[in-house]
């Protein structure tokens, strides 16, 4: 065993040692990244966000383009006039401030029930069948904020977004297709369409 | 298709990984050999009162390592009691005391267990200055411990195996400091955010409202997958858009938490003299590492169970951008090492996929493992695989030159009983105490019926692995858990580093012994084989009766 005093010692080192370790690690270090962030990429560092034009000829911002929305009424009801996102366990849907997946586990019964629902809804709104429906409109994400849709989710939204909205479907499908995100460098991850993009563009393609 | 781009996917990051050991491992070996102290370190050991040149005995570096970690546990749970009095808090109250105890000690074992919800918990003060310190300090020690349970092979006769000082020194200031700036930067064009703006409330595009929130977040994402660490800025962890916004983000957070343990065998080998000795290590890790992935995907791209087959697949709990195949190997890679940062929910995989990081983690977080706790926990199983080899063939026990007798055969023998022992009692008194059980059936469990036991038992495999991976719909943050995971956790850290200190005191007070007719090849492809069958046997055969009772037969019905 080590004598007292050297177990002062010792712990006296450790102390100063977490000290500066906290003042170098813990302030400059992430000081220096923010300062870089918001001098070189000020877009990407401060989330990404997304401004449209509004009427008055004056910009606002309407989100992030990495962070999915809703695009409901008030009572949470979906628009039909707009695409819609995935299911969403962040909140009451697309809570941004409290990020989270359902944790819910494939033999869950309320997963269960919740798939079916989905599955009805999205029969009833877009008149497909069942089987026609991609997993991501069925589930919800991770993060519950996920900003893409498939591509297959999003064509499958063109019938009725065109007739809500009074365009010619070809119009909106050509939209769609124009919004596709493909894999990246060909071959990570999924193609993807980003909801708030092409939402915006849908907005333009009225006005 | 989705299985050649899954494969493409792969044979990518292989391919950075084997142009990155090399270098990586030789500079590591360099950093931790060296006699040349930098004059900053120089200003750094006088400014905090130590002696660069005295190397202590093995006794004396546990204290040290204790003596940091205990100072470490006090300096987050004081930052977190302080909350309200420090700037950037978000508002957020003074975390309470158990939920103080056990975010400290998680970060501070590199567990980065998460009790919490930090995008409603932890203001950015907490974050930077307490949780990402010991991001960095944490990985360092784990470095440290490996390197001087390397160094025992090397070294003869002596009583001293280095100075821990200068380790974590250099560990920090040479190595994943540099490093964590440049991947902090790389995450930073990809879209990771870095502010300090709190929330900024917009009206979405169809006339809602949204709370889009700020913070530090690339500081943090780098050094959280650099460091093996995984303690997510928000509670989505790396499934949330602002830490990992695209595929090739999700790919370069793979390989941040990645390159230090792969690489480490090279160090390993460069140090002891016989590269092929590291690649012997490499190899075992690599082929672990492989089967494991390609079990998880292939179970999660047949999408089995009630609620994927309804939906059409396992998407439940994973993100549009990363697809199943990037959710796979985040997985895989994060749970095999101790990362356990998630970018998809695993407590939503088919039962058998859910399955595989638990596994991962119960092999012991060997292939590759954490930073440096990887290379230590395999070098153990290297140990009991020379001393098994022994036994099957007469072979002399020795591994490296040295000889593997009673005294170290008993030290990896302890070592390797910890984490079964932790995870299997806490697992066990979780449903054998009847008001905890109650308590756990009623608060804390999420999924009702066999789902529910795989929660705990995830719980306890995370936390006694030092990896923090959930099964996130365990509410965790009950006085039961907050506890039992706190001292999993502090026993499955530092109880296995006691044993591999230990073990490199003694072998570095051994002389060489040269290799004659009698002694194994530890170098040669049998032994990876031998190295292979005995990690699988010996640990992961342990907890075969408790995956029957949770997801095989959640899998199976």
């Amino acid at each position: 065993m080590s004598s007292p005093r050297t177990t002062t010692r010792r712990y006296w080192v450790a102390f100063r040692a977490m000290l500066v370790f906290t003042a170098v690690l813990g302030l400059a270090y992430p000081l220096t990244i923010t300062l870089i962030g918001q001098l070189v990429l000020p877009a990407q560092a401060n989330g990404s966000l997304v401004t449209i034009e509004t009427d008055t000829a004056g910009t606002e911002t309407v989100g992030s383009a990495l962070i999915g929305q809703s695009f409901t009424d008030a009572k949470g009801t979906p628009l039909p006039e707009w695409f819609q996102p995935r299911p969403s366990a962040a909140g009451d849907g697309y809570d941004a401030a409290t990020s989270s997946g359902s944790n819910w586990g494939p033999e869950n019964p309320d997963l269960i029930q919740a798939v079916i629902e989905r599955t009805q809804a999205i029969e009833e709104s877009d008149g497909v069948r069942a089987e026609q429906i991609p997993a991501d409109a069925l589930t919800a994400s991770a993060s519950g904020l996920d900003p893409h849709i498939s591509p297959a989710y999003a064509r499958l939204q063109v019938s009725r977004v065109a007739q809500e909205r009074g365009i010619p479907e070809a119009s909106v499908g050509a939209l769609v297709e124009s919004n596709m995100q493909g894999r990246v460098l060909g071959y990570l991850g999924d193609p993807t369409v980003n909801v708030l993009e092409l939402n915006i563009a849908l907005a333009g393609l009225k006005g | 298709m989705d299985v050649w781009l899954a494969i493409l996917q792969v044979l990518t990051l292989v391919a950075i990984l084997a142009a990155l050991h090399r270098p990586l491992g030789d500079y590591m070996a360099t950093i931790y050999t060296t006699t040349r102290d930098l004059q900053v370190e120089r200003e750094f050991y006088r400014l905090i009162g130590v002696d660069a040149r005295s190397d202590q005995s093995w006794q004396s570096y546990l204290h040290s390592v204790l003596a940091s970690s205990a100072v470490g546990v006090f300096f987050v749970y004081a930052i977190q009691r302080a909350q309200t009095v420090l700037p950037y808090s978000l508002g957020f109250p003074a975390i309470p005391e158990g939920l103080s105890f056990n975010t400290a000690v998680s970060f501070v074992t590199n567990t980065n267990w998460q009790s919490y919800s930090p995008d409603v918990t932890m203001g950015y003060s907490v974050q930077i200055a307490g949780l990402a310190v010991q991001n960095f300090v944490s990985a360092a020690v784990g470095i440290a411990v490996a390197i001087a349970l390397v160094r025992g092979f090397v070294l003869r006769r002596t009583g001293t195996i280095g100075n821990f000082w200068v380790d974590l020194t250099r560990g920090v200031l040479r190595l994943l400091l540099p490093l964590a700036i440049v991947a902090a930067v790389v995450l930073l064009t990809g879209g990771v955010i870095q502010n300090f703006n709190g929330f900024t409330d917009v009206t979405t595009l169809s006339g809602g409202t949204q709370s889009i929130p700020g913070g530090p977040t690339a500081s943090q994402e780098a050094i959280k997958e650099l460091g093996t660490n995984g303690g997510g800025f928000f509670n989505a962890n790396s499934a949330h858009p602002f830490e990992n916004p695209s595929a090739w983000t999700n790919l370069f957070e793979i390989l941040l938490l990645l390159v230090i343990p792969f690489s480490l065998p090279r160090t390993f080998g460069t140090l002891v003299g016989d590269k092929k000795q590291g690649y012997a290590i490499l190899a075992t890790m690599a082929t672990i590492f492989v089967v494991s992935l390609t079990a998880v995907t292939i179970f999660e791209l047949n999408g089995a169970g009630t609620a994927p087959g309804l939906a059409g697949g396992a998407m439940e709990g994973k993100e549009t951008r990363f697809g199943i195949a990037g959710s796979t190997l985040f997985a895989s890679a994060t749970t095999l090492t101790s990362t356990g940062a998630v970018n998809s929910m695993h407590d939503s995989y088919t039962a058998l996929g859910g399955m595989m990081p638990m596994l991962n983690m119960m092999l012991g977080e060997v292939a590759p493992g954490g930073t440096g706790s990887g290379l230590y926990g395999m070098l153990i199983l290297a140990v009991i695989a020379v001393f098994v080899a022994g036994l099957l063939v007469g072979r002399t026990p020795e591994y490296l030159g040295k000889k593997i007798g009673p005294r170290e055969i008993k030290l990896a023998s302890i070592y390797i009983l910890i984490t079964p022992t932790l995870v299997l009692t806490g697992t066990a008194l979780s449903f054998a105490i009847p008001p905890v059980r109650a308590d756990v059936e009623a608060t804390s469990i999420w999924n009702p019926g066999l789902h529910g036991l795989s929660e705990v038992l995830y719980a306890f495999t995370s936390a006694a692995n030092n990896n923090g991976s959930a099964f996130a719909g365990l509410t965790a943050n009950t006085p039961w858990f907050n506890t039992a995971l706190g001292v999993a956790m502090l026993l499955g850290r530092f109880l296995p580093i006691v044993f591999v200190l230990a073990l490199a005191g003694s072998l570095a007070a051994q002389d060489k012994v040269p290799a004659t007719a009698g002694t194994l090849p530890t170098n040669r492809p049998q032994f990876v084989g031998l190295l292979i069958g005995v990690t699988i046997i010996i640990t992961a055969l342990t907890y075969f009766p408790v995956l029957a009772l949770g997801p095989l037969a959640e899998g199976l019905q």
